[in-house]
């Protein structure tokens, strides 16, 4: 079953990677084989939590030991509007004695202790390595705790050895496709209604974007799954038209929906000015093409030269502030390019960047951009970039966050760009958030001090101290 | 480990936001209390990312901390290559000087036989019989973190220690449990060398985690107990054993060595001091310095000045059980009541606990049994529970990554005593000078999500917006 499912995943045609496979290739999958010793990243089932614990009023359950759960729950930056239940950690713990029974009827009563003390619309149970490897049957469990217990009780199959996180959040999409997405119909629909996929309202950067949609009059009928709601989700087979976020990672989400509904997709981004102004433009054709008035392209427009020449306003204060400050720029897929743009635009530049995440197309449109120059580095080691940053071959490094030692050990300024962070950058307001933190960063006087020599490694100046 | 039955367990299947971490993170920590150590977890790669994360967001530094990135397939097979090449990877990249290994769920279920792949490994490996190898079986469905804490460190003790037959005047051994944080160590350090005595730690976490500046890029632990340090621990005079999970190191270590071992159930408290004070004394002959006298002077002082703020306030505890035995302790003699003491795991500490209840459990036993209670003392994980029963929490153990210095918290000795006695003081007293006006049943105090959970505060001198 699994398996089939992960050679399912891996074909996936509207992927750009995966068409300029051989057939051959294509059936190897794309997860990498990793490297025992020199491996770095989470796991299937970190990926499938990530995708789908934003949907803020369902139980997350866990089944599986401590560690799973206990060493990683509460560390996402994901909001919530409204109902917090997703931020409580649900876990069986299971126990040596689980291992040898058997962790299913532990789960069922779990279930079933959580839908009798929170009531929630349904619940996620993620299946991992080791009640995987004992043959833990989570699909019959949750079947049965569905019909006794008259909930959505869905099993999330992505145990962690089965790959990476990116896989993980296909298997995720897999799941809605398979359990969620078509079983509730929506009261009203709008000629305007659309799904966005893979936007998880980090540090609440949907709310930067949404309230754009509502003067334009898009509605967002569901959100795949930031800020999300179980019904809403459910309902997404009404939309008129899917936006796919992180094209890499649930593009097959988008894909399948068009299939199974004719529900056209396309790929956008809420990063960068000129993404974001895309973005709307994008939408609001194709929504029009699909019957809506077409009085909401005129809207956008205005929305568009408005916002626009208000960023760029906002901007200008900081582009003598950033007049030479080099960036080097490392962070997965679709957002680099998103932001190279909007931060040369405010000044700064770019130095380089790394396109692990990167499809091939990605990578040639950055050097269209920025000319054979450019460094793009696939897989620079800690060491290198180390080295860099000592060498001052860049002002300030821009990454996930568990790369931010490397910058502040060589006492470089630091930015962090993904999942852990408190600021949101989407839509057109949050490029000027950040490059208010970049320049907060760059500003700050601590830089000076920390390089400072200790008094007993230099002679003490011999200038008076200034008053 | 014996069970426990006459504390009540909790009887839901389902663990909810849970206070317990698993064996391998701490055997994790333990090794990079260890100079130029590479911690690597047998199992899938996730195992290792999550354990990453929750120490780098506590600690505040570059944690290195490797996987086996065992697969479907090998974790089938069997898992001796990928530790194999693991090893080696590790050796050829970052030439540690210890690489301590620490099996997961996935290798325990499987059932890899350590010490055989620990013989096969140095059979086929004559080169590397230079790189010191530490396995600890630390299954994530049995224990917890101290657990795999004291399996790392008698791990270290077995395969590194080296018996003596000479005696070196003045050195002594510390076996530092995981309740001590690095900056409990430093101050360890500094009360034994006051007494002119040469301590050896095993792990020195006070070198390694407490924020160092390196000079170079390292992928391995900067600092920490050398591996040659941890080998003359058998020409020490005495091993003083700090916390109930250290006892099997100390056996171990005994066995190996005949150094004698001197047990400290815990450090903070006026009289524990005193114990530790009168041996040092005792061992080093030499009277006890000014320093130390002062600061029991002022100890003594702060409990009489603090002592009102403690009485019969009623205290629910949620931390690891040798911590937790200390804070309970620590409390009980100020007058404080506890209510709740809640134990991640059943170990033989919890029976010498003083508390109403103690039972075994997760943050939502203790938001069940706090909801009359005067403060909670827990990790970062209990501030959602807190908030929601408006109780406020001092935060102690880790993980604590909502507050700056966590790792260099010090609550040992009279100086650490003291300190812990005007935090959680301060918190009562500000309370009572600052709250009369709210009256009664204000929650959110000294917390972060208290706004979150749409509770007000009327004017902005309680001081709320510092939580």
């Amino acid at each position: 079953m699994l398996q089939e499912k992960l050679q399912d995943v891996f074909n996936e045609p509207g992927c750009a990677t995966n068409q300029t496979k051989s057939e051959k290739e294509r059936k190897k999958g794309c997860s990498k084989a990793l490297k025992p010793g020199a491996a770095a990243g989470g796991c299937a089932y970190d990926g499938a939590m990530i995708a789908l614990q934003p949907i803020a009023d369902a139980a997350h359950l866990v089944h599986g030991p401590i560690a799973c759960l206990g060493n990683s729950w509460d560390n996402r930056g994901t909001k919530s509007s409204g109902s917090q239940l997703y931020r409580t950690g649900f876990t069986t713990d299971m126990s040596e004695l689980d291992i040898i029974h058997g962790g299913e009827k532990k789960l069922y009563k779990a279930i079933k202790e959580i839908v009798q003390q929170y009531d929630p619309p349904a619940v996620f149970v993620y299946q991992t390595c080791v009640p995987a490897m004992i043959g833990d049957d989570i699909e019959a469990v949750c079947k049965f705790a569905a019909k006794k217990l008259g909930k959505p009780v869905i099993p999330v199959m992505a145990p962690g050895f089965v790959g990476s996180k990116n896989l993980g959040n296909k298997l995720a999409g897999e799941t809605l496709l398979d359990h969620v997405i078509g079983t509730v119909e929506p009261e009203v629909t709008t000629p305007t209604d659309i799904c966005i996929v893979g936007e998880y309202n980090l540090a609440g950067e949907l709310w930067l974007v949404k309230p754009l949609l509502d003067e334009i009059g898009i509605r967002i009928l569901s959100c795949i799954s930031g800020d999300g709601r179980y019904n809403e989700v459910a309902q997404a087979h009404r939309a008129r038209l899917t936006m796919v976020v992180c094209s890499q990672a649930l593009v097959n989400v988008g894909r399948k929906m068009q299939e199974r509904w004719g529900i056209p997709y396309f790929e956008g981004s809420f990063y960068g000015v000129s993404d974001m102004s895309d973005t709307l433009r994008t939408m609001a054709r194709l929504l029009v093409e699909r019957g809506a008035d077409k009085a909401i392209i005129d809207r956008t427009e205005g929305v568009i030269a408005r916002e626009e020449s208000r960023v760029w306003r906002r901007l200008e204060p900081y582009k003598p502030r950033f007049d030479g400050k080099r960036v080097l720029l490392f962070t997965g897929g679709v957002k680099s390019w998103s932001m190279v743009t909007a931060l040369e635009g405010a000044g700064l530049t770019i130095v380089g960047t790394s396109t692990k995440k990167s499809t091939k197309e990605d990578k040639e449109r950055i050097k269209k951009m920025k000319g054979e120059e450019f460094h793009q580095w696939d897989d620079l080691k800690p060491r290198d970039i180390y080295k860099m940053l000592r060498d001052s071959e860049a002002d300030i490094m821009m990454s996930g966050g568990r790369s931010q030692f490397i910058a502040l050990k060589a006492k470089v300024p630091w930015l962090d760009l993904n999942q852990e962070r408190h600021t949101p950058y989407a839509g057109y307001d949050g490029i000027v958030n950040l490059c208010e933190e970049i320049d907060k960063t760059l500003s700050n006087p601590i830089w000076r001090q920390v390089r400072l020599a200790a008094p007993w490694e230099s002679k003490p100046d011999a200038k008076p101290v200034e008053a | 480990m014996g069970t426990i039955q006459r504390f009540p367990h909790s009887a839901k299947a389902a663990s909810t936001n849970p206070l317990k971490m698993s064996q391998p993170l701490g055997a994790a920590l333990a090794f990079l209390g260890v100079d130029r150590c590479m911690p690597l977890f047998h199992g899938s790669q996730g195992c290792t990312a999550f354990g990453l994360v929750l120490l780098v967001r506590h600690f505040r530094e570059a944690i290195p901390l490797q996987t086996t990135a065992m697969d479907q397939v090998s974790t089938i097979l069997g898992g001796y290559d990928n530790l194999e090449q693991a090893v080696r990877t590790i050796h050829e990249r970052n030439a540690p000087a210890l690489i301590g290994v620490a099996t997961t769920g996935v290798t325990e279920t499987k059932g890899e036989d350590m010490a055989g792949q620990y013989s096969l490994f140095r059979q086929r490996n004559p080169a590397l019989s230079g790189l010191k190898l530490v396995f600890a079986n630390t299954p994530d469905f049995s224990g917890g973190f101290e657990d795999g804490f004291s399996a790392a460190v008698t791990g270290i003790v077995e395969e590194v220690v080296q018996p003596a037959d000479f005696t070196v005047k003045g050195q002594i051994n510390v076996l530092a449990g995981c309740h001590l944080s690095p900056g409990d160590v430093e101050e360890l350090r500094d009360i034994i060398e006051g007494f002119g005595l040469s301590p050896i730690f095993l792990p020195d976490l006070s070198l390694s985690m407490s924020g160092r500046q390196p000079d170079d890029f390292t992928a391995t632990s900067l600092g920490g107990v050398t591996v040659e340090r941890i080998a003359a621990m058998g020409a020490s005079e005495a091993t003083l054993v700090i916390g109930e999970h250290m006892r099997v190191a100390a056996a171990a270590l005994e066995l190996k060595t005949d150094v004698r071992s001197l047990f400290f159930d815990r450090l903070t408290g006026l009289e524990a001091s005193d114990r530790l004070v009168r041996t040092l004394s005792e061992l080093s002959g030499r009277p006890v310095p000014a320093k130390l006298r002062r600061q029991r002077e002022t100890l003594v002082d702060a409990m009489l000045d603090g002592h009102f703020f403690f009485s019969r306030k009623r205290i629910a505890v949620a931390l690891e059980p040798d911590l937790l035995y200390a804070v309970t302790g620590f409390l009980s003699d100020m007058g404080a009541e506890v209510i709740a003491a809640v134990s991640p795991t059943q170990t033989a500490v919890l029976e010498k606990l003083k508390a109403a209840t103690v039972m075994v459990g997760d943050h939502s036993d203790v938001e069940t049994l706090a909801r009359d209670a005067d403060l909670i003392v827990s990790n970062s994980h209990g501030r959602q529970g807190a908030a929601r029963i408006g109780v406020p929490l001092h935060r102690m153990g880790l993980p604590m990554f909502d507050r700056l210095g966590a790792g260099l918290k010090v609550h040992v000795g009279y100086r650490g005593t003291r300190e812990l006695l005007f935090e959680i003081g301060n918190l009562f007293l500000s309370r009572e000078m600052d709250h009369d006006a709210h009256g009664h049943g204000h929650g959110g105090h000294g917390h972060g999500d208290g706004h979150e959970h749409g509770q007000h505060c009327g004017s902005g001198s309680c001081g709320c917006s510092a939580g």
